[in-house]
């Protein structure tokens, strides 16, 4: 059902080394409008270097990443984030010292803009775009269910409230591709649960795509539409969460043999 | 916020988002009336009046250096390089319009000029200098204000019937009759009008706590903040962070501009020496024991340090001697564990 139109992501031939070692190679990832795909694998398949790729960390060694119908060479982790690719970090990225709102405040950087002027001297455009800002910042919590941590500074947060936060600030750049790298890590079942029901209202309400990277299985196989599975930094197999579940090389893969 | 907002016209002052810089602006305009009645009444020693001033200079430049090292994070020690941009232009400024505008006018324009030139030196500075980071930076920022100070002990500018001029290392001018030397090399600035007073500094203190608590709840002071949290983050959501480091780096440096340009124009000699490594560390120990990002913090340490150390003559030689043991006994007091986490129940039980 997903597979009309041209994808909003397209990785062709897309591959890195580190030295002599090849991370990611041939890697032919597509994700299309609206989409929710999960990129799974056993530990060390690369799957957040595929992120890095995506998102500009790492300069890839082969092949092209088309975004959005651009390819996206030479740019760089901010052009790409002003493009439209927002991402979440594996290991919490946060400020820290921030408040909750501040953390997403950020997120609009770039969105809604006016000089530095204009705040040193409280020119009349202040007032008007810093209240658009918070007032899109507040539902951004609430869809994130933070509304209550507003003021809180952002490393105080519970575990899983630090996970959402970074979802909320990675939304605040009005991204049309979101990229979770492991958003349930360290959730218990009931937080995976209501942070599934919040990635599908975010998908169906901003209208975006999701490429998310997850060892839950409860998430995955709930919420992915398309699961592509890596493994030593090569697509192993890819398809709907019943044939994967199906698939005896997966199986192989994460079981051994 | 919610609930907790204040009632009345007024009540916003205290609300959490303006209660700190509410009470910076209190302490400041509290300490200058009590100063100038003082002053009107005569009360006050002639140590302490001539102290006001240089006393408001280095809150200025305090609070500049406490956004860049405090708030964006980067070691700078060349607060005194800025300073003295400032001091020598702003005397020149001072010096070439010295017959053709009032005092005040004078010093508001020199003071304008050092901070716009300052900013100008620190954006050039910048470009090699926010390439780095932490210790390497701190490093750079040393040696370029030793540079400046080398620089300007060097410097020769002096103006007459025919023109101004300058030149390096020797004076290779002649002046004609009725010439005048603004820097004189390794004599520095001499026979400079004495315009700086203390309600200018006051106002420039004010100036720097408005711009730097705007710039703060701003688009461009989480920027700061989030660059300095998390790099990784903060360009991943479309933060410039070289552009981003910049931008407080100038500030830093022009409100040191202004700071020296108002302490040049104090005293009617001034030598390029005066803004020496020694007075960066000064400034930045105001700032690090007020609290790396607290500006209210900035200006009681700056206050209580700048003067210990003049309350402390009658000491003689053992000044330096208990000036130094007060500084440790304060940064003791001021870390310690046990009391931070008292304080920190404190704040709690009074939200």
């Amino acid at each position: 059902m997903n597979n009309k139109g041209t994808p909003i992501l397209e990785t062709k031939d897309l591959g890195i080394d580190f030295g002599g070692l090849t991370a990611v190679n041939d890697l032919n990832l597509s994700v299309y409008d609206k989409e929710i795909v999960g990129l799974i694998g056993p530990n060390g398949a690369g799957k957040t270097t595929v992120f890095n790729l995506l998102t500009k960390v790492y300069t890839p060694s082969r092949g092209t990443i088309i975004f959005d119908g651009k390819d996206t060479a030479g740019k760089s982790v901010v052009e790409i984030n002003k493009a439209g690719i927002a991402r979440t970090f594996q290991n919490i990225r946060l400020f820290d010292k921030l408040t909750v709102l501040d953390n997403v405040r950020t997120g609009y950087h770039n969105n809604i803009r006016y000089s530095p002027l204009s705040a040193v001297f409280r020119l009349p455009g202040y007032y008007a775009k810093e209240r658009e800002i918070e007032g899109k910042s507040r539902e951004l919590l609430e869809i994130m269910e933070l509304g209550e941590y507003a003021d809180f500074t952002a490393g105080n947060l519970p575990y899983g409230a630090q996970r959402r936060l970074e979802i909320a600030r990675a939304m605040a750049t009005d991204p049309k591709l979101l990229l979770l790298d492991e958003p349930a890590a360290g959730m218990n079942p009931q937080e995976t649960d209501d942070l599934m029901r919040m990635i599908r209202f975010v998908r169906d309400h901003f209208g975006i795509a999701v490429l998310l990277i997850e060892h839950d299985m409860q998430l995955v196989m709930g919420i992915c539409e398309r699961i592509t599975v890596l493994n030593y930094g090569m697509m192993l197999a890819e398809g709907t969460p019943a044939e994967i579940q199906a698939n005896p090389e997966v199986i192989k893969a994460y079981l051994g043999d | 916020m919610n609930g907790k907002e204040k009632k009345g016209i007024f009540g916003f002052l205290l609300d959490d988002r303006h209660r700190t810089r509410t009470i910076s602006y209190t302490m400041v305009i509290a300490a200058y009336i009590i100063l100038e009645v003082m002053l009107k009444t005569g009360s006050l020693s002639s140590l302490l009046t001539g102290l006001l001033v240089p006393a408001t200079c280095y809150l200025v430049a305090a609070i500049g250096l406490n956004l860049n090292v405090g708030v964006s994070g980067e070691l700078n020690l060349g607060q005194a390089g800025f300073m003295a941009v400032g001091a020598f232009s702003g005397v020149c400024v001072s010096g070439l319009l010295a017959n053709s505008l009032p005092p005040v006018a004078r010093l508001i324009l020199a003071i304008l000029i050092g901070m716009v030139l300052t900013a100008f030196v620190g954006f050039l500075i910048g470009i090699p200098v926010l390439k780095l980071q932490g210790d390497y930076l701190a490093i750079v920022t040393l040696a370029f204000g030793q540079i400046v100070m080398n620089l300007i002990m060097n410097l020769y500018v002096a103006f007459d019937s025919t023109g101004l001029k300058v030149s390096f290392v020797e004076s290779k001018f002649k002046l004609e009759q009725g010439g005048k030397y603004l820097i004189n090399g390794p004599m520095g600035a001499t026979g400079t009008q004495r315009i700086a007073n203390f309600t200018t500094g006051t106002i420039l203190v004010l100036f720097a706590l408005v711009v730097v608590y705007n710039l703060l709840y701003s688009r461009n002071g989480r920027a700061i903040m989030a660059a300095r949290d998390n790099r990784i983050a903060a360009e991943a959501v479309g933060i410039d962070i070289a552009k981003t480091k910049m931008m407080a780096f100038v500030i830093s440096a022009a409100l040191a501009g202004a700071a020296g340009a108002l302490y040049g124009l104090n005293y009617s000699t001034m030598v390029a020496s005066k803004f020496d490594y020694n007075t960066s560390i000064l400034i930045l120990v105001y700032v690090v024991l007020g609290g790396l990002g607290n500006f209210n913090g900035t200006l009681i340490a700056t206050v209580v340090l700048f003067l210990l150390p003049q309350l402390l003559r009658s000491l003689q030689d053992y000044r330096m001697l208990i000036y130094a043991i007060i500084l440790i006994l304060i940064m003791l007091i001021t870390n310690n564990e046990f009391l931070k986490t008292k304080a920190a129940s404190l704040r709690r039980k009074k939200a």
